[in-house]
């Protein structure tokens, strides 16, 4: 597994003393951060289990919730996500070769790219708080009931809906605002010059935790926003 | 071959820098090991001070020494503080986090400073537990059921679920540093066949870890929304499902059982060939059973809710599973003692409690059956049948596990012997107490009295009385190695590199070690538990 | 480094296919396919899952098999937990 390191690698400053090698070191961190993302998808899978019954036993008020959620906000931010993610793989790419200035213009797309999702959730929650959509006290299903009367809609099952939507939806802007944060020390770094072709794992596991995060939403997507958008008659 | 003299001297992990800024900042795995002992032993007294205090209560048939109310809380945070701040941590976070990096030939585990991001989580999670408790403490029970705990409990359960929200973390971090550390920074030479199987169970109590604890984390997420934010995801009366709560709770729970058993497992397994001279018996099967019983745990929660409302369909189908995850146990069970047989035992106080461990575990986990079996559990559960037969699994399995463990590898850690007269007499009081503790239960359930009562019918008053008597044993059972541990750091004999003729690189290296475990990578050339070619010791920890 | 440099390329093209299949998915919510609504939708949400993971995070190019095990372990985990408990509810009404 271990090869003998070159004289440069057991000077390189980035090497961990406990680590035989840098090809350890990076093999380590990899699979660290795949480990930690498989912890993620039981984290996130837990709310997607309370979803997936409540969908089976509630569909009317889902179907409704659904319809009342902005599909043009969402489909832009899914691109959204989808070009941060570009940016991010070709960020890996630069790191890669080597090409700073492309790395750290990137890294900062990729993190404005995240600000704009960001921003774009804040809206279509706002939107939800003046609906009185939030559940808790000022909660009412009542625009929902008269806005679709093909739909029987019961308030609490609705509710529930939008408990699910603002926790998973929630959970989910946790992670990118977390992701924002690691990107922007990524950005730091590489701009201080700390990333080579020899090293630059940081870049790399950090990409994997931003795809991850955009994977959660290409689910969230459909599973929140494309319940039900048939014509009703 | 070091004099005593010699041994005292050289620079080891624990002499290597003083000062608390060197402990609390720590990187060094056999130093974090060290915090992680002294924090849940701390846990373990408080854990076991709530417990002392519910058989108190249940000495007699009134409830005369507390409220009902009290009693709640006292059960609630006994099962909450062992489970989470004891079980769950002790071995894998003492003597997994000091010896996994040692047994595999490493210089540390892959992310030093991520372990001690997990004690340090630990520690902010107990000290959130210890102002729940100190302000009031949850009266829901440890298992958090819904809508009791989300509505109409008084008391703090958000603080209890945030505070085990933050231990689970701790948990998962640790799980993760093990799976990568086993994955990768094993010496030249040491294939997975030759890993001792003590690693084996601390890989899959890892996956156990990384992939059940977060589900009880977004569950206990929920818990704390619905009951902050009036949701009633979990509200029955305003569409929730209580059992959604009970199987998001399970799917870690049950699982979370076998973390805690698994690495008493391990322990288990490198105690019986040292003190049988004798490799063991069926090495590919104990590896696999260990991974066996890691996936299979997390096929059979809804055992726990067989009368709770669930279809009587996927009760058939959750107890078939539930008998076929008896069965890696058992295989372990028969490996053992296959290991002994022809074997030349000799009864050091490691090898008590390993002994006790087989004998008890099999009677807690055959007890299990019978709660598996869909008419049985019927009537047993919620009754002192299920209390004791988790108790028979956890206290007489795991913890004897645990202790078995510390006297196995106290010499490593310390570079003292302890005792071991005293050693051997603990092992046989917290043997006695135990049984005595728990034995009356399973025939008090099977009688009909259920848990969580304070009060109970009075032709139930003897054996609780003889329960109650027996805790008082174990409690000084437990005692005794706490008081000649410390003893022993100061007057206890000076330790060799191998006072057990034991195999494993742990013992190739000083006791205790320095503080990057070996003076040069080691270069791995033969099999685990190779005891024909391990000459015994010949003191053989006789003496007092 | 192990891990070799993927084309911008190639990148550029697995982005303009997430691209079309967000447009796609959309539009067809629209139509009404009863049940194979959901269906397609999930297939979509799952092909575009599978192109991240693949391309994006470097998985059909990774030299260890370990990654692509944790990927199917974390997968087949999840599995578990929603089809299990989606068991109980599918069956209360039976008997």
């Amino acid at each position: 597994m271990s090869h003998s390191p070159s004289a440069v690698e057991q000077h390189n400053p980035a090497l961990r003393h406990h680590f035989a090698d840098m090809e350890q070191q990076r093999q380590a961190s990899s699979l660290g951060m795949w480990v930690f993302l498989a912890t993620e998808v039981m984290f996130f899978g837990g709310m997607f289990c309370a979803y997936l019954i409540y969908r089976y036993w509630y569909f009317n008020e889902f179907a409704a919730g659904s319809r009342s959620l902005d599909i043009w906000l969402g489909t832009i931010n899914t691109a959204v996500l989808i070009c941060s993610s570009l940016t991010v793989a070709l960020g890996v790419r630069a790191a890669q070769m080597g090409k700073r200035k492309l790395l750290v213009i990137l890294l900062l797309l990729t993190i404005v790219f995240g600000l704009a999702f960001l921003g774009i959730k804040g809206v279509e929650w706002y939107t939800k708080f003046q609906e009185h959509h939030i559940p808790g006290s000022s909660f009412s299903a009542d625009d929902l009931i008269r806005e679709y009367p093909q739909i029987r809609i019961d308030p609490s099952h609705e509710q529930i809906f939008f408990s699910l939507y603002f926790a998973m939806t929630g959970l989910h802007a946790l992670h990118m605002i977390i992701g924002v944060g690691i990107f922007t020390f990524l950005t730091y770094y590489a701009w201080k010059g700390r990333y080579t072709p020899e090293y630059h794992n940081p870049v790399e596991i950090g990409g994997l935790y931003w795809h991850f995060v955009d994977i959660i939403w290409i689910y969230l997507f459909p599973l929140l926003y494309l319940i039900d958008r048939k014509p009703l008659k | 071959m070091a004099t005593a003299a010699i041994t005292a001297e050289r620079e080891n992990y624990l002499n290597r820098e003083y000062g608390i800024r060197s402990w609390l900042l720590t990187t060094d795995h056999k130093r974090i090991a060290l915090l992680y002992l002294l924090s849940i032993t701390f846990f373990f007294f408080i854990g076991g001070f709530f417990a002392l205090l519910i058989r108190l209560e249940l000495l007699t048939p009134a409830g005369d020494l507390v409220q009902a109310d009290t009693y709640n809380k006292l059960f609630t945070m006994h099962g909450q503080v062992m489970v989470f701040f004891f079980l769950i941590p002790s071995i894998p976070a003492v003597l997994g986090n000091f010896l996994v990096p040692l047994m595999i030939g490493a210089r540390d585990l892959a992310f030093p400073r991520i372990n001690l991001l997990s004690w340090y989580l630990y520690i902010i999670a107990g000290v959130m537990m210890l102002h729940c408790i100190l302000t009031g403490g949850a009266d829901t029970g440890w298992t958090f059921y819904t809508p009791f705990s989300t509505a109409f409990s008084n008391t703090k359960v958000v603080e209890a679920g945030l505070a085990i929200f933050v231990a689970g973390f701790s948990s998962i971090l640790t799980g993760l540093n093990f799976v990568v550390t086993i994955h990768r920074m094993r010496a030249p030479g040491m294939t997975w066949s030759r890993l001792p199987l003590f690693i084996w169970a601390h890989y899959a109590t890892s996956i156990i870890q990384l992939l059940g604890t977060p589900v009880l984390a977004v569950t206990l997420l929920l818990v704390v929304l619905e009951r902050a934010l009036h949701l009633g995801i979990f509200d029955p009366t305003r569409g929730g499902d209580p059992l959604l709560f009970q199987h998001l709770f399970w799917f870690y729970s049950h699982p979370a059982v076998y973390i805690m058993i698994l690495p008493a497992m391990g322990v288990v397994t490198e105690i019986v060939p040292c003190f049988s001279r004798k490799r063991i018996f069926g090495y590919k099967f104990v590896a696999m059973s260990s991974i066996a019983i890691a996936v299979f745990g997390f096929l059979v929660w809804a055992h726990h809710m067989f009368v709770a409302g669930i279809s009587l369909y996927s009760a058939l189908v959750f107890s078939i599973l539930s008998y076929l995850v008896a069965v890696p146990s058992a295989i372990k069970v028969f490996n053992w003692t296959a290991t002994m047989y022809k074997g030349s035992i000799s009864f050091a106080t490691p090898m008590l409690y390993a002994l006790g461990f087989i004998g008890l575990f099999t009677m807690g986990g055959l007890t299990g059956l019978f709660l598996a079996a869909l008419g049985i559990d019927v009537h047993v559960t919620d009754t002192y049948f299920v209390i004791a037969h988790f108790h028979y699994i956890m206290v007489g399995g795991a913890v004897m596990g645990y202790l078995g463990g510390m006297h196995f590898w106290w010499p490593k850690i310390s570079g003292r012997m302890y005792p071991e007269f005293l050693g051997k007499l603990a092992a046989m009081i917290v043997f006695i107490g135990f049984n005595l503790t728990f034995f009356p239960q399973f025939i008090l359930g099977y009688l009909g009295m259920p848990r969580r009562y304070w009060q109970y019918p009075p032709e139930f008053q003897v054996l609780n009385v003889l329960s109650t008597a027996g805790s008082t044993i174990l409690a000084v059972g437990y005692l005794l190695p706490m008081v000649y541990f410390l003893w022993s750091m100061r007057y206890g004999k000076i330790a060799e590199d191998n006072p057990w003729g034991a195999s494993g690189l742990e013992w190739t290296t000083t006791s205790p070690p320095p503080t990057f475990n070996f003076e040069r990578t080691p270069e791995v050339t033969w099999e685990a538990y190779d005891y024909a070619h391990i000459p015994a010791p010949e003191e053989a920890s006789v003496e007092p | 480094m192990s891990e070799p440099i993927v084309s911008s390329k190639l990148y550029l093209g697995i982005w303009i296919t997430l691209l079309c299949l967000t447009v796609i998915t959309a539009g067809v919510s629209f139509i009404d396919l009863g049940p194979l609504n959901t269906v397609v939708a999930l297939v979509i949400a799952t092909f575009k899952a599978l192109l991240v993971v693949l391309f994006f995070m470097h998985v059909k190019y990774a030299s260890e098999k370990l990654s692509k095990m944790v990927v199917v372990a974390a997968v087949f985990w999840l599995l578990l937990l929603l089809t299990l408990s989606m068991a109980d509810y599918l069956t209360r009404l039976w008997s």
